[in-house]
């Protein structure tokens, strides 16, 4: 079933705590001081409003990303590039063998609007949720304002490079990003570019680790470089991964700075596959088939190269390609 | 002493932030449970360099037709172009780049990868770039590039694989 219907059911009025709840489809979502309650028709589901806002914001920012934003264990969204699958249970072994997982595929924009009102009605004044814990106040209460010049932040994608005229350019404080706490040790200093008189445009570099150090988010993902599909899109990272990525690609990450422990597990079950440590330096792809999720004890600089091509979800569903990378 | 923050806890009053060098570089490194380490190609940037000749272009990441390569950056490069965009991000040390427009590439337009040019560039010089740790920069489509590092120096390429792109999975990943 595909729903069509871009319409946002809210509720007419708001609840005693003072929030409105939403109906997509047969999904209901309302929220009280501390919980989000999800139910369906086979089932329901509390989770924490903190961790159901710092996900959803993800998942609104990302437009479903690749493949599968889990917002926990029994939650979230499968990305079909024009449409969207939102599910319960459906990546969970014993939902599953107990058959009470299900799914709803709507056009994009249905779940993209009724994701942004909960999101921007559910976010209070005092919270951030791209924010890590120490640099924003709490998600819980009773409605009290919004934030939402903070929830509808612009996603940086560069289509050439940062820097290249006419495109994303670097960030100052004057133009409002300002060095993140956990970074005033990063050198500033651009590299020294020469262009002859007539090649400005394409005689361009600029200070990726500056660039990262003055981010005002974390787990967000932005491209700063596109190679045809191949795309760098670095992030700073801090506490954890608000969400548990379900790949549709291999995915690769390259840890710039500090590390980062990741839990992986196979995306189907959720049963744990491995764990991982990355330092500076470190390469280390995510097959296809396994879902993550990272902890990061100080805020790192993590590259993610990601390729776009549409092509490449089909050849792994298919099984044309392999769910790893190299065959060695 | 730290100051509370808005969340409400204490933080250090300072943080260190750690990157990796030729010189002084610490893995991590993949725990099995149920899996095989090869499925993660994992290694590590500056150990590869370490390992490499000047101006190896070595994959330590490759998705399809693309790749990233380590590459130590020592002394004068040979002269390279693509027909495509790629870029550099230099990850140790100090590099500069030269860049020539090429008034005629030994490329098809739809070329993927970067190709050796024999002997110098053709073309109108379109600058050079001096490149520190964590500096990147885009070597444009239909340009000549080279680079110079007077010390041992390290880079990592964004580019699509092409006839130098070395591979060395079983040498320079964790294989259990
Ligand atoms: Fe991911």
């Amino acid at each position: 079933m595909t729903v069509t219907d871009t319409q946002v059911n809210q509720s007419e009025t708001p609840n005693a705590e003072g929030y409105f709840s939403f109906t997509l489809g047969e999904f209901q979502f309302r929220r009280d001081e501390y919980f989000v309650y999800i139910t369906w028709p086979t089932g329901h589901h509390v989770m924490s409003v903190d961790a159901f806002l710092r996900a959803l914001q993800r998942d609104v920012a990302w437009d479903f990303f690749y493949g599968i934003v889990n917002f926990d264990g029994v939650f979230g969204t499968v990305n079909h590039y024009g449409t969207v699958d939102i599910f319960a249970g459906r990546y969970n072994d014993s939902y599953r063998k107990a058959e009470l997982d299900y799914s709803e595929n709507h056009e994009t924009p249905a779940i993209r609007e009724t994701f942004k009102s909960i999101l921007a009605d559910w976010t209070n004044e005092t919270f951030d949720p791209f924010a890590s814990p120490h640099e924003t106040g709490a998600a819980w209460g009773i409605k009290n304002g919004d934030n939402n010049s903070a929830v509808t932040r612009r996603r940086v994608a560069a289509q050439r490079m940062v820097g290249v005229p006419g495109d994303e350019q670097i960030r100052s404080d004057e133009s409002g990003f300002r060095i993140n706490r956990h970074f005033l040790d990063v050198d500033q200093s651009e590299p020294v570019v020469e262009a002859e008189p007539g090649f400005e445009g394409e005689v361009v570099a600029f200070n990726l680790f500056a660039y990262l150090s003055r981010s005002d988010v974390t787990w967000n993902p932005s491209v700063v470089s596109a190679c045809k599909d191949s795309l760098f899109c670095p992030t700073t990272e801090e506490y954890i991964l608000p969400i548990i990525h379900g790949n549709d690609r291999v995915e690769w990450f390259v840890q710039l700075s500090d590390q980062i422990h990741w839990d992986v597990e196979d995306r189907d079950t959720g049963a744990i596959r491995s764990r991982v440590l990355m330092k500076a330096g470190d390469v280390c792809a995510m097959p296809a088939d396994i879902r993550h999720q990272g902890y990061s004890p100080k805020r790192s600089m993590l590259l993610v190269w990601e390729n776009n091509s549409s092509k490449v979800p089909e050849l792994i569903a298919s099984g044309q390609a392999p769910t790893y990378p190299v065959e060695f | 002493m730290g100051n509370p923050t808005r969340g409400g806890g204490v933080e250090q009053s300072s943080y260190t932030t750690v990157f990796g060098s030729l010189d002084s570089f610490d893995k991590g490194g993949v725990e099995l449970v149920n899996d095989d380490a090869r499925h993660y190609a994992f290694s590590n940037v500056f150990e590869v360099a370490s390992m490499s000749k000047p101006w190896e272009k070595v994959a330590v990441a490759k998705n399809f037709e693309y790749v990233l390569e380590a590459v130590r950056a020592e002394g004068t490069s040979p002269w390279r172009t693509a027909a495509h965009d790629e870029f550099a991000v230099c990850m140790d040390g100090q590099v500069s780049v030269e860049l020539v427009k090429l008034e005629s590439s030994p490329l098809p337009a739809d070329a993927e990868g970067s190709v050796a040019l024999d002997g110098d560039p053709v073309g109108a010089k379109m600058g050079r770039v001096t490149l520190s740790r964590g500096h990147q920069v885009l070597l444009p489509a239909g340009a000549a590039y080279r680079f110079v590092a007077a010390a041992p120096s390290v880079l990592m390429m964004q580019t699509i694989a092409g006839p130098d792109t070395q591979y060395r999975w079983a040498e320079i990943c964790q294989t259990v």
